[in-house]
């Protein structure tokens, strides 16, 4: 009756696969105290968030964060399923699969004097970004655009000396009619 | 330079040195003085001193309180005052419906909360003031939170012009508790109490249920309200699934009726749900072998057909062995915590698995599985009732034969005895099973942490659901006297014995105060081996035989008893076992024993940290005879 000794394949832990970079939409209540409800979360069940963004959304109640992380698949779902056990989470949905507009926005503060800002401005034209304050030795450029986007202009004004910068973490929409609905 | 109130008021913006002194005497050193912000302050701190009620009044939040908690069908708190909830305190005597039991500690306020929810599948409610009182309850909370308990904590704060200015005795208990509730609110306006009340209870109970904790501003709770109690609640980020899924209860049907060596695993989500009888029925016409989990003792009777037993660390090998050769389980309310499991990777190597939780957070969390069912366990078992195949025991004859030959071998060794029986001492399983016995297996039996907690899993026997209470997934010391409590309370016509080792008892045994005060008939065993039993256990097989801090000293525990009044027996020889049982049975209130049991008896089988299933230790040093 017992099975045959022959060695079972080991069982699959959890959590084992391999890791890729996710983005999870989550609708939340736009109450006080929510923010700090998901941060405790991702901290208390050990998951890293590589970064977090949040704002107002269309409807004055209910607030949209955008959480990149990276984990695999089931860790991730498993990220979705904790988050929705919050009473202040409406909708949580991993858009990684669907076509979509990801941006974040930097403003990077820049050395150029006047030897060198003429070289600034020409690499801030190629990218599309603006400038949005110019002092004597520096500028202050302001950029949107995907993190790769980003991390490439960043690394070409890095040479001139970042005295400061500040980036937003990703937004993300999905492309087409479809939206992120929340049934209430 | 001399001003009246006037002139003052009409005073010049521009500073001089007279004037800032006028203020000064005016605003003292309050910062921000003269703002609205500045004078809601020290108005707040004045009011702390002077609260008393005058004697014809109004609604006020604190009524609000007593109201929700009696709508509710909820009929006792259990709780301890202090300055910022006195409001509520003042209320009481206007709500006698409402009985409040003083406990000498606020932790075993929660853990009798937890007993009470458990013991009667109702929602349990405890109560204390701020700061100090407030951490109390954390461990009872975290407790809670981990079995899926749902108890309302309710706490009082300062008042809310005071919160963040590290007034007297607060302290930020709902960032304290945030992650170890299902949900939990900050109240400051005593209009709010209602529809926070009527949530908290839903929310607690509803679902997987679990504690809910409510904070309120002293100024909340003495705020005038007309506010009315909802009918229904609005919650849209809270709606749990209840009904599984059609397609996934047609595959799990399939698997359950090709499978050759299924087993059941039953959590306490069988309890949660009252699904008990589902659980028998569904068990009997597809003939499958019900194992369970330490908090799914009494999901089914022991003695049933089907009935297999106790699963896990230090659960019977015979059941370990079932699930370590089945081809399928069918895991119901259940969430392979790793006392259940072991290693996962070796766990149930032949194994698919159904796994029904009406968490889908559990589902796939330690192990993956085949056919993910998110529901309540009672609906989906009636769902499932009908979908599968009829089948007669005979069907299973092989199958049945081999698991009895292995119950057999497994209930045969003397693992339990541990060598106590050779040398005439008194064996803690030979105590559980006398104290199951001589209370017709229908007491309510609460046991703490540790050896005892194995032993009265192993050896009470239990019959019907809500007749075992433990703290399974926090492992709560010091939980069994005061849960005992909030058992008998709740269910009064049980028996209710707390079976607690002398490391435990000696963590809450203030309650026996509590236990006097207000005549709660519990019946404690002390199972005393004058050690940590189970960190000797671990020191003695673990840690090479390097003990530290495994020996503790006690009271004599009779005279303990007798300064409380409360009526105490001893045996220390299995002979004197039933006698004292008896003799705490007849008593007329609360009543104890004190075992003297083996000093090193251990639990066994044992599976280590780190192994599975398969990797029981059944002896050790000759110990297994």
């Amino acid at each position: 009756m017992s099975p045959s000794d022959g060695a079972a394949p080991a069982r699959w832990v959890p959590g084992s696969g391999e890791a890729r970079r996710h983005v999870l939409v989550a609708v939340v209540n736009n109450r006080p105290g929510v923010l700090n409800r998901v941060a405790s979360l991702m901290r208390a069940r050990n998951f890293n968030i590589e970064s977090l963004a949040v704002g107002h959304t269309e409807r004055p109640d209910v607030s949209r964060m955008t959480i990149t992380l990276w984990g695999d698949d089931v860790a991730v779902e498993q990220v979705a399923k904790q988050l929705y056990k919050l009473i202040d989470v409406l909708k949580v949905q991993d858009v990684s699969a669907e076509r979509r507009i990801e941006h974040e926005l930097a403003l990077i503060k820049v050395n150029a004097g006047s030897r060198t800002r003429k070289e600034v401005l020409a690499i801030v034209e190629m990218y599309r970004a603006r400038v949005v304050d110019v002092a004597a030795d520096a500028l202050v450029i302001e950029a949107t655009g995907t993190e790769e986007e980003i991390d490439a202009l960043v690394a070409l004004v890095r040479g001139f000396g970042i005295k400061e910068m500040v980036r937003t973490g990703s937004i993300v929409m999905v492309r087409g009619a479809q939206a992120v609905e929340v049934n209430a | 330079m001399r001003m009246t109130k006037s002139e003052r008021a009409a005073a010049p913006a521009e500073r001089t040195v007279g004037q800032s002194a006028a203020r000064h005497a005016r605003d003292g050193h309050l910062p921000g003085a003269g703002s609205a912000a500045a004078r809601a302050v020290e108005e707040a701190r004045a009011r702390m001193f002077q609260s008393a009620r005058p004697r014809r009044r109004t609604r006020i939040g604190a009524d609000v309180v007593c109201e929700a908690i009696l709508r509710q069908g909820v009929d006792v708190i259990f709780g301890y005052p202090g300055g910022v909830i006195l409001p509520l305190y003042d209320v009481f005597a206007d709500h006698p419906q409402l009985r409040h039991i003083l406990v000498r500690h606020e932790q075993a306020a929660g853990h009798a909360a937890d007993g009470y929810a458990r013991a009667t599948g109702k929602v349990g409610v405890c109560l204390a003031t701020s700061g100090p009182a407030a951490t109390n309850l954390v461990t009872a909370i975290g407790t809670a939170m981990l079995d899926s308990v749902p108890i309302v904590a309710i706490t009082g704060n300062v008042p809310a012009a005071l919160l963040g200015k590290d007034a007297f005795q607060e302290i930020d208990i709902t960032g304290i508790t945030l992650p170890i509730t299902k949900h939990n609110w900050l109240v400051r306006d005593a209009d709010e109490l209602p529809r926070v009340f009527a949530e908290a209870f839903h929310i607690a109970r509803t679902g997987r249920p679990g504690p809910v904790h409510i904070d309120i501003t002293k100024d909340a709770l003495q705020g005038e309200t007309r506010a009315e109690h909802p009918a229904t609640v609005s919650l849209p980020g809270f709606r749990p699934n209840l009904d599984g899924h059609a397609r996934q209860l047609r595959a799990a049907a399939a698997l359950i009726d090709a499978a050759q060596r299924p087993v059941v695993l039953a959590g306490r989500g069988v309890l949660v749900a009252d699904a008990a009888a589902d659980l028998r029925a569904f068990a009997e016409k597809a003939q499958i072998p019900v194992a369970h989990t330490l908090l799914g003792i009494g999901a089914i009777d022991e003695t049933h057909p089907l009935g297999y037993g106790y699963m896990g660390m230090h659960g019977w090998k015979h059941v370990n062995r079932a699930i370590q050769e089945a081809d399928l389980l069918v895991a119901l309310g259940m969430r392979f915590d790793d006392r259940v499991t072991g290693k996962v990777s070796t766990f149930a190597p032949h194994a698919r698995i159904i796994h029904v939780d009406i968490d889908p957070a559990e589902i796939g969390k330690n192990v993956s599985v085949d056919v993910p069912i998110v529901g309540d366990v009672g609906r989906v078992l009636r769902a499932l009732l009908p979908l599968v195949r009829e089948r007669k025991p005979e069907e299973r004859g092989a199958y049945f034969e081999h698991l009895a030959a292995m119950r057999r071998e497994s209930e045969s060794s003397s693992w339990h005895g541990s060598g106590a029986w050779r040398d005439g001492l008194l064996s803690a399983d030979f105590v559980v099973a006398r104290i199951g016995e001589a209370t017709g297996h229908d007491a309510t039996l609460v046991s703490d942490v540790g050896q005892n907690q194995m032993w009265m899993a192993r050896y009470a026997g239990f019959r019907r659901p809500h007749s075992h209470i433990s703290s399974g997934g926090l492992g709560t010391m010091g939980y069994a006297v005061p849960a005992a409590m909030g058992a008998a309370v709740g269910r009064p016509e049980k028996e209710t014995w707390a079976i607690v080792g002398d490391g435990g008892f000696q963590m809450t045994m203030q309650e026996l105060a509590t236990l006097v005060q207000d005549r709660i008939p519990v019946r404690i065993a002390i199972l005393d081996n004058k050690r940590l039993g189970m960190i000797r256990q671990w020191q003695e097989i673990v840690y090479a035989g390097n003990y530290h801090s495994a020996s503790l000293l006690g009271p004599d525990y009779v005279k303990l008893a007798a300064a409380y009044a409360i009526p105490a027996f001893k045996a220390s020889t299995p002979e004197q076992v039933d006698e004292a049982i008896a003799g705490a049975r007849a008593a007329d209130g609360p009543a104890l024993v004190w075992f003297e049991i083996a000093q090193e008896q251990n639990v066994f089988p044992m599976m280590p940290a780190g192994k599975g299933l398969s990797d029981l230790i059944e002896s050790w040093e000759g110990a297994n005879e």
